[in-house]
């Protein structure tokens, strides 16, 4: 039985980034838009990611 | 927008909002604009304003989100750039009003959030703890001597008491402002349990006893967050749909400065005397009197009026009217609190006030239910340590295991279960719920109340097919047609709405306020009122009728007259039918003059209809009608409904009504059907019966449990399983109301 004094730690440990892995989902506002999110996944052009590639040309003055 | 690009009928407008000033600057120096969006329903809106804003040169970012429809857009450059994405949603069709992200509901989407993160951390602590409390059940304890069991407990206790500390937060925070204000409510029991739950458990453990409910507890506050935070999700999106309308509503005044400049001003800053100029279309946000421009004032969203009245110079306008035909300059006489728009808001907010504040059945049975749960546990104690003779430790363990036992995890689930999925059948639907007990009172409704104008009506003009004089043939209407497309004017748009195919006009010229013209070589052809056409009411014979007209004047032929109407909605003798099929009294309460009243309560075989009626009259009736004990159900869109929204016992309203009335409203439905009416009371009477059963549920687990617990027999495991076992019922009788909508509705998709 004193196996149990690594697995239950490691059981733990296994847990704990789960969670970790969900707060951060959550802080990174993975969470803020479900429904569009399940829009999104059927545009077909994957080229949508925000600020990956900024465009610098400024803005027409008109 | 370049002007190359294809523009939507009626050409390059300015941007309706001056957002300039709500441009703000990003960390990396870049700019950022929020914008609420009106009119977003799907993934395609998200994709065609993202998509048709990345097309805009400059633009770096555009991300929209439908839950909460804002849209966020950023860029490097000028603040003014901020009117040509203003100018570009707009062209796509969608209303934008922009916003500070800051004064907007930061706290709502915190707390929703914190109750996500306890949730998550209740989650993690309730699998872990059991997974060791299985163990134990399995008897790990009784092989090995009790030296494993406590290990086993320990590494329960330290992964259960920071988890509670930690997810229990809202729970203690609410019973806590309860127990100060003197009251108890559902959280009180809710804290007192699982707080004593843990104590006892870590007072178990540390003598190395049996009796360990570190699971109980964390699974409780798991089930009780997940309650909480479908509970915040269906009132959160009720609040922030109210909150955009309120933005949607705010709109900035141009006032015309001495040196003839024009300043964007709020409404409520604009001092009486002043001029301000309205555009054709606008909405006018302030009472004044017509200083010069004469042109059509809209006044059906104040008093139901269908027939557009002339303004002159002298004429006095008021707020919430809308200016259709022409650009007016007014002088202001009154703003903000002193117009007739703050008037009725006022009259609302009073008839509001008055209504006696429903109490939900959560709520009542609440009161009753923690007296009766801290009773029970204390006549435990005091029962087995006086009469029963135990040790004053082992009748506390008792007591405790009647609080854990009863803790009102099935309760707490009950109603949020059935409202979130009432509320998401509903959205289906594209009715959208605003309040969270306006599923109570719809289902105990049993009069409904319609206004007339753009509720049982389609609220706007359409053209009469039939009006047309024969011998004049069609080729007179798609002239008018053609002509018609060339403006902006709410007859004109019914002339093209008739007549899709006719492609515009060139060359046509609109005199505003009096109507289209287009020089031909034989003369002018003329589109537009009778007196700017010279026509006498002896012109126009016989056909001087009821409502809005248009004439159509060529040059040598006998002008032509176009009647419109305020159409019905397609359903409305079916839903009326049908609603006093299933026993409930309807009434029509309309501002509009008798006749036309009187015409459509006959079509729509309503008995008891009144016309003329004031804003306060419309109250009054509701008033006697409560007083008589019914239960009302009002469903009205103009301003001067808004009272009378807030004064019925539950309210809907549609999406095309004005912005205050939609706030006034318990439930915003969308479409051109009135079919949703039906839908809602049928929502509302399911999900009513649904709750009711929950209820049952939940009581007739408490009257085994407690026995049980009171005699001593509730051990962890029993009450781990029990609980979870009411729970999961609750949640699945909940699921009934999604099942039944697959069945009856199948045409729902849009």
């Amino acid at each position: 039985m004193t196996v149990l004094v690594y697995l239950i730690p490691i059981a733990l440990f296994l847990g704990l980034l789960g969670l970790g892995a969900f707060l951060w989902a959550l802080r990174s506002g993975q969470y803020d838009d479900l429904d569009g999110a399940a829009q999104r996944i059927l545009f077909d052009d994957e080229d949508d990611a925000p600020l990956e590639e900024p465009r610098r040309e400024p803005p027409p003055k008109d | 927008m370049s002007l190359a690009e294809p523009l939507p009928r009626g050409g390059a407008e300015p941007p309706s909002v001056d957002a300039t000033a709500y441009v703000q600057l990003a960390d990396d120096g870049g700019r950022r604009l929020h914008l609420l969006v009106e009119g977003v329903h799907c993934g395609g809106c998200v994709r065609r304003i993202e998509r048709g804003l990345a097309e805009l040169p400059g633009v770096e970012e555009a991300r929209l989100n439908l839950t909460t429809r804002r849209l966020t857009v950023g860029w490097h450059g000028e603040r003014r750039f901020a009117g040509e994405v203003v100018r570009k949603v707009e062209g796509l069709g969608y209303r934008v009003v922009p916003y500070e992200p800051s004064r907007l509901t930061a706290d709502d989407t915190r707390s929703e959030k914190e109750l996500l993160r306890c949730l998550a951390v209740a989650g993690f602590a309730a699998a872990n703890v059991m997974l060791l409390s299985i163990a134990v059940w399995a008897g790990a304890g009784e092989e090995s001597g009790s030296a494993l069991r406590d290990m086993l407990h320990w590494f329960s206790a330290l992964i259960a008491l920071p988890a509670i500390a930690y997810a229990g937060r809202p729970f203690f925070r609410s019973a806590l402002a309860a127990l100060k204000a003197r009251s108890a409510n559902m959280d009180v029991p809710i804290s007192l349990g699982v707080l004593l739950a843990a104590g006892m458990s870590l007072h178990e453990t540390a003598t190395g006893g049996p009796h360990a409910y570190f699971d109980s507890a964390v699974t409780l506050l798991f089930f009780l967050l997940v309650g909480r935070y479908l509970d915040r999700r269906a009132r959160g999106r009720a609040r922030s749909a109210a909150e955009r309308l309120l933005a949607l509503g705010a709109q900035a005044v141009t006032v015309l400065q001495d040196d003839g400049s024009q300043l964007l001003v709020p409404p409520e800053q604009v001092a009486p005397g002043a001029t301000v100029l309205v555009a054709a279309g606008e909405r006018i946000a302030v009472d004044g009197e017509v200083a010069s421009g004469s042109s059509e004032i809209d006044s059906q969203l104040i008093t139901g009026e269908t027939l557009l009245q002339a303004a002159g110079p002298g004429a006095r306008v008021f707020a919430g009217t809308t200016n259709v035909s022409a650009p007016l300059r007014l002088t202001v006489t009154a703003t903000g609190e002193k117009t007739l728009l703050a008037e009725i808001v006022r009259l609302m907010e009073c008839a509001e006030q008055r209504k006696a504040r429903f109490v939900g059945l959560a709520d009542r049975l609440s009161r009753i239910y923690a007296p009766v749960v801290h009773l029970a546990a204390l006549g435990a104690f005091l029962g087995w340590a006086l009469i029963g003779g135990l040790a004053w430790q082992q009748a506390l363990l008792i007591a405790v295991a009647v609080l854990i036992v009863t803790c009102p995890c099935a309760l707490g689930l009950a109603v949020p279960a059935v409202q979130v999925m009432a509320s998401g059948r509903l959205m289906r639907r594209g009715i959208l719920l605003k309040s969270a007990t306006a599923l109570e009172r719809l289902a105990e409704v049993d009069t409904v109340v319609f206004d007339k104008t753009g509720t049982l009506t389609e609220g706007r003009p359409e053209l009469r097919r039939e009006a047309p004089p024969t011998g004049t043939g069609d080729e007179a209407l798609s002239e008018a047609g053609a002509l018609a497309a060339n403006s902006r004017h709410p007859l004109a748009r019914a002339l093209v709405r008739a007549l899709p195919d006719v492609p515009a006009a060139e060359g046509v010229v609109e005199v505003p306020g009096c109507g289209l013209e287009r020089l031909t070589e034989a003369g002018p052809v003329r589109l537009g009122n009778r007196r700017w056409l010279g026509l006498d009411d002896e012109a126009a014979g016989d056909d001087a009728g009821e409502g809005p007209e248009l004439w159509l004047c060529r040059p040598g032929r006998a002008p032509v007259r176009f009647a419109f109407e305020d159409r019905l909605r397609s359903d409305a003798a079916a839903v009326v039918a049908e609603l006093q099929r299933r026993g409930l009294a309807v009434e029509l309460l309309s501002g509009d003059r008798a006749p036309t009243v009187m015409a459509v309560a006959g079509r729509l075989g309503i008995a008891g209809a009144q016309a003329g009626l004031t804003p306060a009259g419309k109250v009054a009736r509701l008033e006697a009608l409560a007083a008589q004990g019914r239960k009302v159900l009002m469903v009205g869109d103009g301003l001067n409904d808004a009272p009378a929204l807030a004064a019925a016992s539950v309210s809907l309203s549609p999406s095309s009504a004005i912005d205050i009335s939609q706030t006034a409203a318990d439930a915003v439905f969308q479409g051109t059907r009135l079919d949703p009416v039906l839908e809602v009371l049928e929502v509302a009477r399911r999900a009513e019966a649904l709750v009711r059963q929950n209820f049952g549920l939940a009581i007739l687990y408490n009257l085994f449990a407690v026995p049980l617990a009171v005699a001593g027999f509730v051990t962890p495991l029993i009450a781990a399983v029990a609980m979870s076992c009411s729970s999961l019922t609750v949640i699945g009788n909940a699921l009934r109301l999604g099942l039944v909508r697959r069945r009856a509705a199948p045409d729902a998709a849009r």
